[in-house]
């Protein structure tokens, strides 16, 4: 009986240490992500963001499974220097959609969170295939495996809904499409009805022109390649918000 | 889950117990393996059913064959698998450092080190494989390996669980494979240090429950008062890392037969989520973790108690209460609101104080005993990685200053930060344990050779020396080149002269890997040979009974 | 909501802390828990089989 009592207080000793702990390192995760989803400041108002097209959302999970974040960040800071050398500085807004972010935490290779737009896709593809080939003293990989792999999309309209579940507002219309839509922006010979319908589906979520572009992207228009999907994907990046409109000094956007 | 609370009512019970999990998981990974939707899955559906049924016939072999015998005898401790636990981790660590080194290489030549029909080696997927091969595989296995050690000595008492804690050993290292061999094959969430997909993070959280409940289990059988501090630190490692890996890795699979998740959060709140999760990966397996490390061992090797065990508690409470806050400096000047990033900044300057007490507690154990630094080289491995600790420690919160960090973040600074606590402060200590180990376990007089120490320590030294000064001079080269502007106001260089001015710093840094590497296929050499019995390892010797102990309860 | 939530932070959150950290320093600090200790610090030392007392 004696041995028994004593096991029982031993027991609570190491519960009282697990809880303890448990409760010493709960609190900092609660007090600092929790707010995040409750205080209206943390995401600025922006017009232009819209959820990722098919075609894109294919490109960026390229992105993310040949580890680009690795040695690319998408975050251009509010300093001088990084606003002259890559643009407008990276709102929260930017990435409301981005499941999962893709901020990066190096940059071995330069930011890309505004590169869309800033070269042709020609040169993209050059660049993927053999990087030194355009930039002699680059240290990156080369992607040109991407131009033989045909990509795979039948379950796309799974990834949308995926993504509605968790918040991104596709709507029916974008799920029920998504294939035709895929198709239809990485070939410019497609069904014209197809790729307006596509463009307007998107600009209408976007509430604005010009975010949606249909392409050739890897010079291949008789099928659809992980190259075409990376490169549509990099062409949008930070090309979304209408900064025109957005007034840095308001008090709602102040964080 | 009774068999782990109550092992003596049980032989057969864990052994079914386990049986009926694996054969569980077993099935599960043939019914995902015929439904695959994507060939990643159906892969490692593969490699699960292979693996988990092959531990099943090893089971149903090894309990066959005991015919009576009690195989969790009570009245010794379970060595066996530290044993399995410190060859895993020599076997994963050198993996690991090996990966370090072509990733390295490819930056040092990409024209060499690249294989344009080998996507799977390019840079991107193999970082991340260098990355958890060193910390989950190498350090993970140290982790288990030394905390069963530990707390079956400190408790006096055979670990829990029968034989659970032999499906938390294999468990993990399957887990280990499935990370590694997705992110060859592009399986990757993306999260740092957080990469493996959805269903390796949902087998990992049972083989970390089970790992919980054995550590548990065991404490509460002890034949000792008091709970040593050292289990303090291991268990709130456990408890931590479980919490962190919960949040971190919610996710929606896109279907239950395929590989591909989308992270529950986006944006910023993700961003946050994983950078708390990021940091204290550092802080609670990278630090607290080896701490119950350094309060093990070094007493033990050095035979002296710890310099202050009042210390080790304040230590202990201020040091999870504040790392817990700092994750936030990982994102300072981003979109992060900057209220957080304020709150991260000020704790991770506190810090900075714990963690100093730590090592101050560390070092002066060896007061009146700093003979050993010169005659001990395990003993000096041990103490060179409580001054990577105080250098890294306080190096970390001069970093989350926001203005040193917009110059350091980004930058190789960042690597060679890392580094220097990883090779210096996580590697030396777990170096010291394994040797510690060895000679323990295989009950040798001696290790093999300790002029081989010697050399083990030096390559290893002077390695981290080249390595991290190599890239603390690329970090700020680079960082001013960024913002360095010219006489007409331009921006000086493009990002490629940047990059440019980096080559010899690389070449360096490679060197220094390189050395670090040598360093530990020697050890493994070393290890070897001791636990063959060679050299001055030869002979049996039965562990003296108490010597220090008995010598002092007086002041 | 902001400056409400930051307030607190700022007033009742700090002396949360202090409390914590007081209560850590007096329990590693109180005199009755010292023997106790030291008994502790030399678990390591001791080479025991497993249930000697």
């Amino acid at each position: 009986m004696g041995l028994f009592q004593k096991h029982q207080a031993l027991e609570r000793h190491s519960l009282l240490l697990t809880v303890g702990i448990l409760l010493v390192v709960a609190v900092g995760g609660i007090v600092e992500i929790a707010p995040l989803f409750y205080l209206e400041n943390t995401i600025e108002k922006v017009k232009g963001m819209r959820p990722y097209t098919p075609l894109e959302l294919t490109g960026r999970n390229i992105y993310i499974r040949e580890g680009c974040y690795t040695c690319h960040s998408q975050m251009v800071r509010p300093l001088r220097d990084e606003v002259e050398r890559y643009g407008h500085y990276s709102l929260a807004a930017e990435s409301m959609y981005d499941h999962p972010f893709q901020w990066g935490s190096k940059r071995t290779g330069p930011d890309l969170a505004r590169l869309g737009g800033k070269y042709s896709d020609e040169w993209h593809v050059d660049h993927l295939r053999d990087p030194r080939s355009v930039v002699p003293e680059s240290v990156m990989p080369p992607y040109a495996f991407l131009s033989d792999n045909i990509v795979h999309f039948e379950d796309i309209g799974d990834h949308l809904k995926t993504l509605r579940f968790e918040g991104v507002p596709y709507s029916d219309e974008m799920i029920e499409n998504a294939k035709a839509d895929l198709v239809a922006q990485a070939d410019p010979n497609a069904d014209y009805d197809d790729q307006d319908a596509l463009v307007a589906r998107y600009e209408a979520a976007a509430g604005r022109k010009g975010t949606v572009i249909v392409g050739d992207y890897d010079g291949d228009p008789s099928r659809v390649t992980e190259m075409d999907a990376l490169v549509a994907y990099l062409q949008m990046t930070g090309t979304l918000v209408d900064f025109s409109t957005y007034e840095a000094d308001d008090l709602s956007n102040r964080r | 889950m009774s068999t782990v609370t109550k092992p003596r009512s049980s032989v057969s019970g864990s052994i079914a117990s386990v049986a009926t999990l694996v054969a569980i998981a077993c099935l599960g990974a043939l019914l995902i393996a015929a439904n695959a939707v994507d060939p990643l899955m159906e892969a490692h559906a593969w490699v699960f059913f292979f693996l988990t049924a092959f531990a099943l016939v090893a089971i149903g072999i090894w309990a066959g064959g005991l015919q009576g015998r009690n195989p969790f005898d009570e009245t010794y401790y379970e060595d066996t698998i530290v044993k399995f636990g410190v060859a895993a981790a020599m076997f994963w660590g050198i993996a690991g450092f090996l990966v370090g080194l072509i990733i390295a290489l490819q930056l040092t030549w990409p024209g060499l080190f690249y294989f344009p029909d080998l996507g799977w080696t390019n840079f991107g997927r193999l970082r991340p494989l260098h990355t958890s091969a060193v910390i989950f595989a190498f350090g993970g296995n140290v982790l288990i390996a030394t905390s069963f050690y530990v707390v079956q000595r400190t408790s006096r008492t055979r670990i829990a669980g029968g034989l659970w804690p032999w499906f938390v050993f294999w468990g993990y290292n399957l887990f280990i494979v499935i990370a590694g061999t997705g992110y060859l094959m592009g399986v990757t969430q993306s999260r740092e240090y957080a990469e493996p997909e959805w269903y390796a993070d949902l087998w990992l959280t049972i083989v970390w429950v089970a790992y919980l409940l054995v550590f548990l289990g065991t404490l509460w059988k002890r034949k000792e008062p008091h709970i040593y501090v050292a289990n303090w630190f291991y268990l709130s490692f456990i408890v931590t890392i479980a919490m962190l890996h919960i949040v971190n890795n919610l996710a929606v699979p896109v279907n239950l037969s395929g590989s591909k998740s989308y992270s529950l959060f986006a944006g910023v709140q993700d961003a946050l989520t994983q950078w708390w999760y990021g940091h204290n990966a550092v802080g609670f397996f990278l630090t607290t973790g080896f701490l119950a490390i350094m309060y093990y061992f070094i007493p033990k090797r050095a035979q002296r108690p710890v310099y202050s065990y009042r210390l080790s508690i304040v230590h202990f409470w201020s040091l999870i209460f504040i790392y817990i806050w700092a994750g936030p400096h990982h994102l300072h000047y981003t979109a992060l609101p900057q209220w957080a990033q304020t709150l991260g900044m000020t704790f991770s300057i506190m810090l900075w104080m714990p963690s100093w007490g730590g090592m101050i507690n560390g070092v002066m154990t060896l007061s009146g005993a700093w003979d050993k630094l010169r005659t001990d080289p395990v003993v000096r491995m041990m103490v060179v990685s409580l001054a990577f600790y105080g250098m890294s420690t306080f190096e970390g919160p001069l970093m989350s200053v926001r203005a040193v960090n917009a110059l350091s973040h980004y930058t190789e600074w960042g690597i060679a930060h890392v580094h220097s606590g990883s090779l210096g402060w996580v590697g030396f200590i777990s170096f010291g344990a394994l040797y510690c180990l060895t000679q323990w376990l295989w009950k040798r007089p001696a290790l093999y050779s300790k002029n081989l120490v010697e050399w083990h320590f030096w390559l290893a030294t002077i390695g981290i020396v080249f390595y991290i000064v190599a890239l603390y001079f690329a970090g700020i080269i680079e960082g001013l080149m960024w913002r360095a502007y010219n006489e007409y106001g331009f921006l000086e260089y493009s990002f490629i002269e940047t990059v440019e001015a980096k080559h010899i710093n690389y070449m360096i840094r490679a060197l220094g890997g390189g050395m670090y590497l040598m360093g530990a296929i020697v050890m493994a050499y070393n290890l070897v040979r001791t636990a063959l019995g060679h050299g001055a390892a030869a002979g049996v010797v039965e562990p003296a009974p108490m010597t220090a102990a008995k010598l002092q309860p007086a002041e | 909501m902001y400056e409400t939530l930051s307030k607190f932070a700022q007033t009742w959150g700090l002396a949360w802390f202090v409390a914590m950290f007081a209560v850590a320093l007096a329990y590693a600090l109180w005199p009755s828990n010292k023997e106790k200790f030291r008994e502790a610090a030399y678990l390591p030392l001791e080479d025991k089989e497993p249930g000697d007392e």
